[in-house]
């Protein structure tokens, strides 16, 4: 088994009223950044989990998001595999 | 009529219902999030608050808890279950009502009174009421915009189950009237089955003069005489 760093970006769907984003979006434009058509604001978690394989890692992570990460009525999700970050040695 | 009024962790208006269902003459009763019974009651009520402190999203980890199973089998029964506030945002992340309730569109929280109007007095939770009466209530919230696809909307709307709806004081469903942004103005919705109910304003804080309104009375007296109909509590 080893150890696998995972990130998971959570995201609004896209078209969904996205309050924050807007916000965002028209404090930029405060600043002259007049080229910014669309602010999008989500959630990132970081998940160190311990798999036989990246790809285990990653069907566990998307399990959970299903269940309890990403609310599936408003938001889809990502999953990216960072790194392995230790071996654990089973006795 | 008894009464179990689930608390988590972050529940604060556990004390509001626990006294409004004395007042409406029934029978109260905590239930602790990690039970993993409800025992022999009428009803369950899921309180408002912020469960877990909202983190994740607004009800997301208190659908994790124990207790919640049993609620989830109590509604599957056909037992009356209310979500007020934190409660609505719980049962929708549980899947017992469709939708899901995001940031309000002003970013900010909002806490003040609201007027509804009343769209349908068949259900056991507003049978009180009459067609398009004006309610005023509080409201104390900041993810309280009602979400769902178009076609869970129309659903909703065909079925008449939307309960209530943010008006003006003419009975308006008028955008400077909606307070969160929700869809359709919706601030209340009943599920398929008619027994599971939610709503983002507080009725609980509307149950006595010096509160400033009796209009969310009609509401618990309503589930009361529907669970005693011989106005036994």
């Amino acid at each position: 088994m080893s150890r696998f760093r995972l990130e998971i970006r959570v995201i609004p769907r896209p078209g969904l009223l996205d309050p924050e984003g807007k916000a965002i979006q028209s404090a930029l434009h405060s600043l002259d950044y007049d080229q910014v058509h669309e602010v999008s604001v989500g959630k990132v978690l970081y998940l160190d989990v311990e798999a036989a394989s990246a790809e285990e890692a990653r069907d566990g992570a998307d399990a959970m998001c299903r269940r309890l990460l990403a609310n599936p009525v408003t938001e889809d999700f990502e999953i990216d595999v960072l790194e392995a970050t230790a071996e654990t040695v089973t006795t | 009529m008894r009464v179990a009024i689930v608390t988590f962790p972050g529940s604060n208006c556990d004390y509001d219902l626990y006294k409004c269902i004395q007042l409406v003459g029934g029978t109260p009763e905590f239930r602790w999030h990690r039970d993993v019974e409800l025992g022999d009651v009428d009803a369950v009520m899921l309180p408002g608050g912020f469960s877990y402190g909202d983190y994740l999203r607004a009800g997301a980890i208190a659908t994790m808890s124990p207790i919640m199973d049993a609620v989830k089998s109590f509604a599957g029964s056909g037992g009356p279950v209310l979500g007020i506030c934190n409660g609505f945002q719980t049962l929708c992340e549980s899947g017992l009502l469709p939708g899901a309730l995001l940031r309000n569109r002003s970013l900010l929280f909002s806490s003040r009174d609201v007027l509804l109007r009343v769209e349908n007095t068949s259900s056991i939770f507003t049978q009180e009421y009459e067609a398009g009466q004006i309610l005023r209530m509080p409201i104390a919230h900041a993810e309280g915009n009602y979400h769902a696809d178009d076609e869970t909307l129309d659903r909703l709307e065909g079925e008449g189950r939307v309960l209530f709806r943010y008006t003006n004081a003419e009975g308006e469903a008028v955008d400077s009237a909606n307070p969160n942004g929700s869809a359709r103005s919706i601030a209340g919705i009943l599920n398929e089955a008619g027994n599971v109910m939610g709503m983002m304003p507080h009725p609980e804080r509307a149950v006595e003069p010096i509160l400033g309104s009796v209009d969310g009375l009609g509401l618990f007296n309503a589930l009361l005489s529907h669970l005693s109909p011989l106005g036994a509590a």
